[in-house]
């Protein structure tokens, strides 16, 4: 007893020394390991985890190059970036939505997207100032429940839905990049008054949900009768077990109407980055054909935009969708939250 | 997500121990061991003292525009409402099944007595996870109560329990006999002495409730925290969360305050020489069956839900699950957190509880109480403080796994600090200055006659500070370094992208690291009593 006593006073701090070591040594590791030997990128992934895995995964199998993600939200990632400046430790930003990497490109943080990998992606896909360019694209559907909407009742405009008729009956994801972009293409198209108005209708008409999948699955259980979200969380649904989609349909807005809206997807390189020939390598690879053709065969839906890959067959072909005509540059994000702060959603 | 338990037994524990002999006080203490209290003390001043900053940097205008808003209005209604109603049902129920397992003739009590601690191993997420999944339109403030109250009612349960164990019936006895009825001695003796375990509990069950975000933002029922992730997701560290922050700590603030002062100076404590005898039961009788069902409807609500719900999804995802590649990964990364945390967390208290026993004064006093009320901060709230003071002021340890390991010990120092409390107490001086009389060095002394005698609470603070750890989401979100997923963050993406099946070998895995924290709690809840 008394030895045992003995080697735990000898042991225990010796344990504390050797983890509370580890446990600094491990935050200098986490730099060093992507910091040296080129063999290595940190991507800030505003993408959805899967479709950035899968993306890396054929990216390292090609190039040997490893990639580390730092999950998060768009303009989380986007505001954490710019304050972190100079000295961020990120290497690429991926985003879900085009407005979070404007509120980049303004803080002046991108280095130019190498040629080539601009010559990938039609101009349309991408801002004319080459800061970045598109890598996926997605549109806005409004998701209704068949036994609760006939197709006779849907809104015509997405403008419609602030209609005091619609109290109670829609729902979003507000908190999310998708949402707010979607009110940033409404701002550019429909100017600041009308859009306040109709986040101040929307406080009162819709139901907030975490997230697209939620308000999907919420309306497919028939709690609301159709929401707002983008296409492919429905496509992607509907290719596996339909369990949250199926009673529900698609209703596209078409028409040129903000609720018509494709966002763009953005993809840039730092111009802190320390890796900066490995990182452009990586925004090269997602936008040619392997990568691109990652959206077309794989799981996430999202529409390809560079290196002439169709889109997956399930989905209504992008030249169908009647989108707006909106410059991507000009989409404000952070005026959006600030909008949605005003009218008590956020 | 339990971000800021302190054992409940403790929080009587404190207040109900006897004075010491002058002992301990007056003496200097060693200035190593004060440096390091002051440093403790000081980082866990932090994160008030960036909510204060902030406001201030913020301006008046613009945090008067960001405070004074219906959106706040909405959040102070929906947080009042839930603090009221689950710390109301919390109450309710732990007392109830306190005194059932306690004082009644409850068949198969001592079953009954571990089954009503158990929510305690189930994180707050995943039961909420659980109702969500089995009934799918559980929503609103109705919803929120519900699922919080069956998480949480065991910090009220515990307490009581430990109480309601050790009164001496002989008090109780005298007032029937002055000829007051059963009800009224129930409701004139015996509540009162339990109203310091009472109102501890119910202390808990409210900060926690200030700095649950997971299993609310999952009926999409919003408060405060969940408020401020939105802003966090919207903005990072936008002027709108941190007003939202203000506003949050301050209720903390009101709830401590509160607390101290409906305690009140009264004492309680038995006087005379000898044992009390164990108290009587009452005969349930034809109530017994009614007991039961309300027992079993319970822990039907706390943990089979839960448990239903996982072992359903389960079965439903077959032996896939647990071979998805990034399963193993979170749950090294829990472990490696959570014993990097223990280890911190205890070496940090070693100096705060030494000061606050061996040489109490006001300033040992004060010290203590800085690191409580840095641990009484909900998660999300120091996290948004330490993100921005690293990215301004401390780039080198900037989403570091050192970060992340303080901002831990920071929220989970009083589970450490109560078990080393009690285990410092229990070693007496005298030893110590026996061994000093004989020559030994303060080193060798340390070493050969102070850590072997509290070595067990170091190692139960470490214990707790684990399990604490496993299941925390909101800090752990904003702070992990980079490519670090946790089983509680993988958790959470599964299930916000509605990826129930794939969510659950996580929630199984927490569940069971966690098991043996309430098993712990439950043990020293019957030591307490046994004293």
């Amino acid at each position: 007893m008394r030895v045992r006593t003995k080697r735990v006073a000898i042991l225990a701090p010796a344990v504390a020394t050797v983890l509370l070591a580890s446990a600094c040594g491990s935050s200098d590791g986490a730099t060093d390991s992507a910091g040296a030997g080129g063999g290595s990128i940190t991507v800030y992934n505003a993408q959805h985890e899967s479709l950035t895995k899968e993306w890396a995964d054929a990216f390292t199998k090609e190039s040997g190059i490893k990639v580390s993600l730092r999950n998060g939200d768009d303009f989380e990632l986007a505001n954490q970036i710019k304050q972190e400046g100079s000295a961020s430790p990120a290497d690429v930003f991926l985003t879900e939505n085009s407005p979070a990497m404007t509120v980049v490109e303004s803080a002046g943080l991108f280095t130019d997207v190498d040629a080539a990998t601009l010559g990938q992606v039609p101009e349309a896909y991408r801002p004319s100032t080459g800061r970045w360019v598109g890598i996926a694209a997605r549109s806005t559907v409004f998701v209704y429940n068949t036994g609760k909407l006939t197709e006779a009742q849907l809104p015509a405009s997405i403008m419609d839905l602030a209609d005091p008729k619609w109290k109670g009956k829609w729902g979003a994801s507000p908190s999310g990049a998708d949402f707010q972009a979607i009110v940033s293409a409404m701002l550019e198209l429909k100017g600041a008054d009308a859009t306040q108005t109709w986040l101040e209708a929307m406080k009162d008409n819709a139901q907030a949900y975490k997230g697209n999948s939620a308000v999907m699955k919420a309306v497919n259980a028939g709690q609301l009768d159709g929401g707002v979200i983008y296409h492919y969380y429905w496509a992607g649904d509907q290719a596996k077990t339909k369990e949250n989609s199926k009673n529900t349909k698609l209703h596209y807005f078409g028409n040129q109407d903000p609720g018509a809206f494709v966002s763009l997807s953005g993809g840039g390189v730092l111009k802190s980055s320390k890796h900066a020939q490995q990182a452009q390598q990586f925004l090269k690879f997602v936008t040619g054909k392997t990568g691109q053709q990652i959206l077309q065969t794989g799981t996430s839906f999202e529409y390809p935009v560079g290196s002439e890959v169709a889109a997956n067959p399930a989905l209504k072909p992008l030249a169908e969708l009647g989108e707006p005509t909106i410059d991507e540059a000009k989409l404000n994000g952070p005026e959006v939250v600030d909008m949605m702060t005003k009218a008590g959603i956020l | 997500m339990t971000s800021v338990l302190s054992p409940p037994p403790a929080a009587t524990a404190a207040r109900q121990r006897p004075r010491l002999p002058a002992r301990g006080r007056g003496r200097r203490a060693p200035l190593g061991v004060l440096i390091a209290a002051v440093v403790v003390s000081a980082v866990s001043l932090v994160p008030l003292g960036y909510v204060l900053v902030q406001t201030l940097a913020t301006g008046w205008d613009e945090a008067y525009a960001l405070i004074v808003r219906p959106r706040v209005g909405e959040l102070l209604r929906h947080t009042a409402a839930l603090v009221a109603c689950t710390v109301a049902g919390s109450v309710l129920i732990g007392v109830a099944a306190a005194w059932l397992v306690e004082r009644t003739d409850l068949p198969l009590r001592r079953f009954w007595a571990v089954l009503f601690a158990v929510p305690l191993a189930v994180p707050a997420f995943v039961t909420s996870y659980g109702w969500v999944s089995l009934y799918p339109s559980i929503e609103g403030l109705r919803g929120a109560v519900l699922i919080t109250t069956f998480a949480y009612y065991p910090f009220v349960y515990l307490p009581v329990a430990a109480v309601l164990r050790r009164l001496d019936p002989a008090l109780e006895e005298s007032a029937r006999s002055l000829g007051h009825s059963p009800a009224r001695v129930l409701a004139r003796v015996v509540l009162p002495q339990l109203r310091t375990a009472i109102l501890g509990g119910a202390l808990l069950v409210g900060l926690h409730l200030l700095a649950e975000y997971g299993a609310l933002q999952m009926i999409r029922y919003s408060t405060f925290t969940t408020a401020i992730m939105e802003q966090y997701q919207s903005t990072f560290n936008g002027a709108a969360a941190t007003m939202l922050a203000a506003v949050l700590v301050s209720l903390c603030l009101l709830l401590l305050t509160l607390d101290v002062l409906l305690r009140g100076r009264t004492r309680y404590a038995r006087l005379g020489s000898g044992a009390a005898r164990p108290a009587p039961r009452v005969r349930l009788g034809p109530a017994a069956p009614v007991a039961l069902l309300a027992s079993a409807a319970v822990c039907g609500a706390a943990i089979g839900v839960p448990f239903v719900s996982v072992g359903r999804w389960l079965v439903l995802g077959g032996t896939g699950l647990w071979t998805a590649p990034e399963l193993l990964p979170a749950l090294l990364s829990s472990l490696t957190l959570g014993a990097y945390a223990a280890v911190v967390t205890a070496a940090v208290a070693l100096p705060v509880a030494w000061l606050a026993v061996r040489h109490r004064g006001w300033g040992s006093t004060l010290l203590e109480r800085c690191t409580y009320l840095a641990s009484a901060m909900p998660g999300v709230v120091v996290a948004l403080a330490f993100v921005t003071v690293a990215i301004r002021y401390a780039r080198p340890v900037y989403q570091s796994t050192l970060l992340i390991v303080v901002a831990y010990a920071l929220l989970f120092l009083p589970r450490a600090m109560v078990s080393l409390r009690a285990g410092i107490e229990q070693a007496p001086p005298e030893l110590d200055e026996a061994a000093k009389a004989l020559g030994s060095s303060p080193v060798r002394l340390f070493g050969r006659v102070t850590l072997p005698l509290i070595a067990p609470a170091l190692a139960a603070g470490a214990a707790l500070v684990f399990m604490a750890v496993v299941t925390e989401l909101t800090a752990t979100l904003l702070l992990a370094p980079t490519g670090t997923r946790t089983l509680a963050t993988q958790f959470w993406s599964f299930s916000s992208a509605i990826d129930y099946t794939a969510a659950a070998p996580y929630a199984l895995l927490m569940i069971l690291l966690s098991m043996p924290v309430s098993w712990f709690l439950l043990v020293q809840s019957h030591r307490m009593a046994g004293r």
